[in-house]
C-alpha cells in the first residue's frame, strides 16, 4: 500500500473520476471520451488516463493513434489531442511499437505499468482527470484504486447496458466499489434503444430498464440513458468531436447531463 | 510475486533471473535457479483428464461486449441439439461470469443430459458478490476447472473467455498445452474500435501457436422490426471483419446480424436458436456452427488423444 504520497505529478489535478464497468463493451471508453469532450466544451482542462492495457481504445477515438510519448524531468509528457492543449491523454497504445502488437502481460507487470502511469506522467494543471478502465474487478482495478487512493478521487461513473447479462456483471462492480471505498457518482445506461433512421421506430436492441433498476437496487444515482446512435460510433471511429458535431443527436442530452452532473458536483472555479 | 520489474523477461524465459532488469528483483534468485522454468505438473494431469475430450475450442476476442458468451452459449446449444453429441461449456471469465445467466442455470450444473456447464458464477452465493482476484488466484481457479472437474466423455469442450490477452488466456493455453486445442473462434463487431483489439488477439494466437478456426462478425447490421430496412449501428468504417480477415489471412466464418430477440433470449436463459428459428441471425449461427464442426473433423488429433474413433 502506498504511503500518503507526495503530490508529485498529480499535484495540479483538481478532480479524479474513474469510469468502470464489470462488463466489457458497454461503452466505458466512449463515455470517458465524450465526458472529456463535454468538459472541454465547458472550458475545462481535462486529462484522460487509459489503463486498459490489453485493449487501449482511446487514442483512436481522439485521432492521436501512433503519436510518440516524450520524456521530461517529471516523467512522461501526455499526448495533447488539440492545439489548445485542453485534453491530454496517456495510454499504453502510445508505447507499442506496432498497433497490432498484443500486450500479453500477467497481473504483476500490468500493475507496475499502471503505477507508473499514475505517478510518472507529468499531467500539469488539470481540472479533471478521467481514468478509463478495462472490464472486470482484477489487477488493473485494484492497482489503479490503490495508487489513486492518496489523491482522494471524486468517485466512479459505472456504465452498463440495459440487458440483464450486463447488469449481472455490473452489480459485482458496484460491490467492488463498496469494498474498496470508492464512491459511486452514478450509473450510466448506454446503448439504450435505437431509433430507426428510416421510420423512427424505437427498438430496444439490448433490452430495457436494467440501468435504472440497478441504480435503484444499489442505492446510487442514475445519471441517464444514452441511446445508440451510429453517428456517435462513427465519430469515435474517425476521432471526431461528437459533442461539437452532433448537438441534435438523441445521444447528446444524456451525455451533456452526465457532464453537467460532474461540473455541479465538483466545480472548478475560473481557471 | 507482486513487485516485478517493468521489463521482467518472464519467469519461464531463458533470461529469467539473468536479464539486466532482474537486478534487485526479490525473485531473482528463484528465477536464476531455474525453478520458474520447471513445467507445472498440472499440465500433465490436465492432459490425462482431457483424453476423454475429443475437441476443444476457445472462444476469444480482444474486445469486450462483442458477444463471446452469447456465441459460446449458442455454439453449445447448437451442438447439443444432436442428443448423441456430448457438449461441455466452461466459462473462465472469473470476474464477469455471464454463462450461468445466458444458459438459464441457477446453481445447476446440467441443462440437458448431453450439455454440461461450469463457471465460477455457480460458486458465488449472491449475484452481488464480486470476485476481486489478482492474476495468480484466477489462474489457480482455471487450473482447478481443467484438472479437477470430471468432464467425462465429451465431444466438444467450449471454453468461453473474458476480453483481453492476459492471465486467463495465457493460463488456458498453457494448461491445455499438452492436450491439443483444436483452435480458437474469434468474435468481433464490425467497427474499427473492435477490430483493433481483435487484431491483437489474432497476434496473441499466432504467438502462442493457437490455430485460428476463424472469425465471427457479430452485430453485423440491424433490421428494423417495423420497416425491415437495414442500418449499420456499428458501422464497418474500415471494412469490417471481411477486410481484416483478408489482410490477416484468417477465415471469416460468418456474419451475425443484430436481432433484439438475441439479448432477450440471453436475459431469459433460453436458446435463441429455438426461440427464433427463422431469424437471419439463427441461420447465420447455424452456418457458422457447421463450419466449426467441419474444421474439427478435418483436424482430428492423431494418436492416443483420439478416443472412441
Amino acid at each position: 500500500m502506498e504511503a500518503a504520497a507526495e503530490p508529485g505529478n498529480l499535484a495540479g489535478v483538481r478532480h479524479i473520476i474513474l469510469v468502470l464497468s464489470g462488463k466489457g463493451g458497454v461503452g466505458k471508453s466512449t463515455i470517458s471520451t465524450e465526458l472529456a469532450l463535454a468538459l472541454r466544451h465547458a472550458g475545462k482542462k481535462v486529462g484522460i488516463l487509459d489503463v486498459d492495457l490489453c485493449g487501449p481504445s482511446i487514442p483512436r477515438m481522439l485521432q492521436v493513434q501512433g503519436k510518440a510519448v516524450h520524456q521530461c524531468d517529471s516523467g512522461w509528457v501526455p499526448v495533447f489531442v488539440d492545439q489548445e492543449q485542453s485534453i491530454s491523454l496517456m495510454s499504453v497504445g502510445f508505447l507499442l511499437e506496432k498497433p497490432d502488437e498484443a500486450v500479453v502481460w500477467r497481473g504483476p507487470k500490468k500493475n507496475a505499468l499502471i503505477k507508473q502511469f499514475v505517478s510518472d506522467v507529468a499531467w500539469g494543471q488539470l481540472d479533471y482527470l478521467v481514468v478509463d478502465t478495462p472490464p472486470g474487478t482484477s489487477d488493473e482495478h485494484m492497482a489503479v484504486v490503490d495508487t489513486l487512493r492518496p489523491y482522494s478521487p471524486l468517485g466512479a461513473l459505472v456504465v452498463t447496458t440495459p440487458q440483464a447479462v450486463s447488469v449481472g456483471d455490473v452489480r459485482r462492480e458496484l460491490t467492488f466499489c463498496k469494498k474498496v471505498g470508492l464512491r459511486v457518482i452514478g450509473v450510466v445506461e448506454n446503448m439504450s434503444g435505437f431509433v430507426c433512421p428510416h421510420c423512427a421506430e424505437c427498438t430496444n436492441v439490448f433490452s430495457r430498464g436494467g440501468g435504472e433498476e440497478l441504480a435503484r437496487h444499489a442505492g446510487v444515482p442514475f445519471l441517464g440513458s444514452v441511446p445508440l446512435d451510429p453517428e456517435l460510433t462513427r465519430s469515435l471511429e474517425e476521432g471526431r468531436d461528437f459533442i461539437r458535431g452532433f448537438p441534435e443527436s438523441p445521444a447528446f442530452p444524456a451525455l451533456s447531463c452526465i457532464a453537467q452532473k460532474i461540473l455541479n458536483e465538483a466545480p472548478v472555479g475560473l481557471s | 510475486m507482486e513487485e516485478v520489474p517493468h521489463d521482467c523477461p518472464g519467469v519461464g524465459s531463458a533470461q529469467a533471473g539473468r536479464g539486466a532488469s532482474c537486478q534487485g528483483c526479490p525473485n531473482q534468485g528463484l528465477c536464476a535457479s531455474g525453478a520458474g522454468a520447471a513445467p507445472d505438473p498440472a499440465i500433465e494431469e490436465i492432459k490425462e483428464k482431457m483424453k476423454t475430450v475429443k475437441h476443444k475450442i476457445l472462444v476469444l476476442s480482444g474486445k469486450g461486449g462483442v458477444g463471446k458468451s452469447t456465441f459460446s452459449a449458442h455454439l453449445a446449444h447448437g451442438l447439443a441439439e444432436d442428443e448423441n453429441t456430448q457438449v461441455a461449456l466452461l466459462d473462465i471469465d472469473i470476474c464477469g461470469p455471464s454463462i450461468p445467466k445466458i444458459m438459464g442455470l441457477e446453481g445447476e450444473q446440467f441443462l440437458e443430459d448431453n450439455l454440461g456447464v461450469m463457471s465460477v458464477g455457480f460458486l458465488l452465493s449472491s449475484p452481488d458478490d464480486a470476485v476481486i482476484w489478482r492474476g495468480p488466484k484466477k489462474n489457480g481457479m482455471i487450473k482447478q476447472f481443467l484438472r479437477d472437474v470430471d468432464w467425462g466423455e465429451v465431444d466438444y469442450l467450449i471454453v468461453d473467455t473474458p476480453p483481453g490477452t492476459s492471465d486467463e488466456h495465457l493460463s488456458a493455453v498453457q494448461y491445455l498445452a499438452a492436450a491439443h486445442i483444436d483452435g480458437a473462434v474469434i468474435i468481433t463487431t464490425p467497427q474499427e474500435v473492435s477490430l483493433q483489439d481483435v487484431r491483437k488477439e489474432i497476434s496473441f494466437c499466432h504467438k502462442v501457436k493457437l490455430p485460428v478456426i476463424g472469425v465471427v462478425e457479430n452485430m453485423s447490421g440491424f433490421i428494423c422490426p417495423k420497416c425491415q430496412k437495414e442500418t449499420q449501428i456499428f458501422p464497418p468504417t474500415t471494412g469490417g471483419a471481411e477486410v481484416m480477415c483478408h489482410d490477416l489471412k484468417v477465415p471469416l466464418l460468418g456474419k451475425v446480424p443484430l436481432d433484439p430477440r438475441i439479448g432477450k433470449s440471453c436475459d431469459k436463459g433460453q436458446s435463441f436458436l429455438v426461440e427464433a428459428p427463422d431469424s437471419p441471425a439463427t441461420l447465420a449461427y447455424r452456418s457458422i456452427i457447421q463450419r466449426i464442426q467441419e474444421f474439427c473433423s478435418l483436424h482430428q488429433p492423431k494418436g492416443e488423444n483420439l478416443v472412441g474413433s
